[in-house]
């Protein structure tokens, strides 16, 4: 196949001032790496007028200074950015470990997420803390990282109420993806433990723990454990 | 430094500037005031730069004692301002004396009331704003809306007091509309012909659950093509998407960043500020725009801002 690589992504404005860059309607890695290499792109060489990027799993919504810039304008401007992204290096994934303690207060739905998938609770743990994931994008919140490929056997639809509030560290699964709510926000995926680690700091350098790119294992802890992580 | 001490807080009270654009890729959401246009000429009559950090009022103002004097200015809705026991008017500066108090009451329409004020207010900023995330506790006066007992200081004032006011003819351009111009959605084509011709038919009602985040509204459901799943995208500023149950939700400026409903239109720039002058059980029509007709209000809006003859000293 010798098609440009251009020619698969397509433009949608979103707004007046925003427009949707889409590069496939699937959740895959190589379309996740293009996101990824065109958002460093834009972060290395920005273009005038553009005052927002948001990343997502196949899209990066750009919106821009309605004062500076049209949307044919930007799509002119992007395409030359597009051309580009094969030769756009991305850092080598940095390997991330995040401690949970699974069950329990700390995960009120790990034993029907389990029932659901007719697993036993501790399979479920075994299962989600057994594999590598993919940190796909941040958003939603500061700090909120989207992590796939949740292994198919504990992939399970969102709660059908959402939580008013869901505590902050809460490790949760939703459909094939999973992540860790960085503050208390409202939240409808099903929680399964919870990490003692913040997510999101304003004083760290890295205020986000975690970044678009990097590789993330769980690893489970005991409460004593997670109690003596806090406190240090 | 001068400063300002906090007496009643009000409802809702929080430091916002314009905003800290450019953070999406961390998901931080730019935040910032609910009707910057108000916030921008409220910094005007009292010489601050537009994107100065201003207080912002929701339908119940506070009171504030200012030991050292200021020069301040209030923008935006209604609300029912006294200097020491002194009725006193929005849209135009004001020379506070030290020991001076200034209540501000209830809003008698609209939603917000800015507090601008000479040099500004002054509170660390976070990512280069000083704008209040109230969700995420994150910038402005500690991360949080304003309490009984706060100090806020004030920056250094550019200038002596000078008597400014913002001409009736640019307040009548920024006067409440119910009806919000939108541009289609990016998932506009997920609605029947004829869900997009009752959606806008209908009139909503905003919904008590409204926030700086976002708009709830109540009306007749939106039902949609086919319901299908859709793959987490960016979300952008005033995007009016439709949930599950099929009512609609306008995203504000303490928004998600990405989100995971179909989006059937968005509110123009130019119409942004109005949004932020709604308030619980107001009812709204949505009316569509092209994208050139919301291009060139928001143009037509800027050379307005931008005139000579808007204040008037």
């Amino acid at each position: 196949m010798l098609t440009p690589r251009t020619d698969s992504a397509h433009f949608q404005p979103a707004s007046d001032r925003s427009l949707l860059v889409y590069f496939g309607r699937q959740i895959t890695l190589d379309i996740h790496q293009r996101v990824n290499k065109l958002l460093r792109l834009l972060e290395l060489e920005p273009i005038p007028g553009v005052r927002n990027l948001h990343p997502a799993y196949c899209s990066l919504l750009v919106s821009f200074d309605v004062l500076k810039l049209s949307h044919d304008e930007l799509k002119i401007i992007l395409r030359r950015y597009l051309d580009r992204l094969e030769d756009v290096r991305l850092p080598e994934p940095r390997q991330m470990e995040i401690p949970v303690s699974y069950g329990g207060q700390f995960g009120p739905d790990l034993d029907e997420l389990a029932a659901l998938r007719g697993i036993k609770p501790a399979e479920a743990i075994e299962l989600h803390s057994s594999i590598a994931y993919t940190v796909y994008f941040l958003g939603f919140v500061p700090g909120f990282a989207y992590l796939g490929e949740l292994p198919e056997a504990l992939a399970t639809s969102r709660l059908t109420t959402p939580r008013r509030s869901v505590p902050p560290g809460s490790v949760g699964i939703a459909g094939n993806q999973t992540g860790v709510y960085p503050f208390a926000t409202p939240g409808g995926w099903r929680l399964i433990g919870r990490t003692p680690i913040a997510m999101f700091r304003p004083d760290r350098k890295n205020m986000s723990f975690l970044s678009i790119g990097d590789h993330v294992r769980f690893t489970p802890i005991s409460t004593a454990r997670f109690a003596a992580l806090e406190n240090s | 430094m001068s400063f300002i001490q906090v007496q009643e807080p009000g409802l809702l009270t929080t430091v916002q500037d314009l905003g800290r654009d450019g953070f999406g890729p961390l998901g931080v959401s730019p935040s910032g005031a609910a009707d910057p246009i108000s916030l921008r000429l409220g910094n005007r009559l009292v010489a601050n730069p537009e994107s100065a950090a201003g207080l912002e009022m929701t339908l119940l103002g506070g009171t504030f004692l200012f030991p050292e004097g200021a020069i301040l200015a209030l923008t935006g809705s209604d609300f029912v301002v006294t200097l020491d026991g002194t009725v006193v008017d929005l849209w135009t500066s004001i020379d506070v004396r030290p020991g001076q108090t200034l209540r501000v009451g209830p809003a008698r329409s609209g939603a917000r009331c800015y507090l601008c004020v000479g040099g500004g207010i002054a509170v660390k900023p976070f990512l280069g704003s000083s704008s209040t995330h109230i969700l995420t506790g994150l910038g402005g006066f500690e991360g949080r809306p304003l309490r009984k007992g706060d100090v806020l200081d004030i920056g250094s004032a550019i200038g002596s007091f000078r008597n400014r006011t913002i001409a009736p003819q640019a307040r009548n351009h920024l006067s409440p509309r119910h009806i919000l111009r939108v541009t289609t959605g990016p998932q506009s084509n997920w609605f029947s012909e004829s869900s997009l011709s009752e959606f806008y038919r209908e009139t909503y009602r905003v919904g008590e659950q409204s926030n700086r985040m976002g708009l709830r509204l109540e009306g007749k459901p939106v039902t949609q093509n086919s319901p299908g799943e859709m793959i987490t995208e960016g979300v952008s500023l005033g995007a009016v998407q439709v949930t599950h149950g099929g009512l609609p939700i306008i995203l504000f400026v303490e928004q998600q960043t990405t989100g995971g409903y179909p989006k059937i239109a968005n509110v123009i720039s130019a119409d942004l500020h109005r949004v932020g002058q709604l308030r619980p059980r107001d009812e709204i029509l949505f009316e569509q725009a092209t994208f050139e007709v919301a291009r060139s209000l928001l143009m037509e809006q800027e050379k307005i801002l931008a005139s000579e003859e808007l204040i008037l000293e």
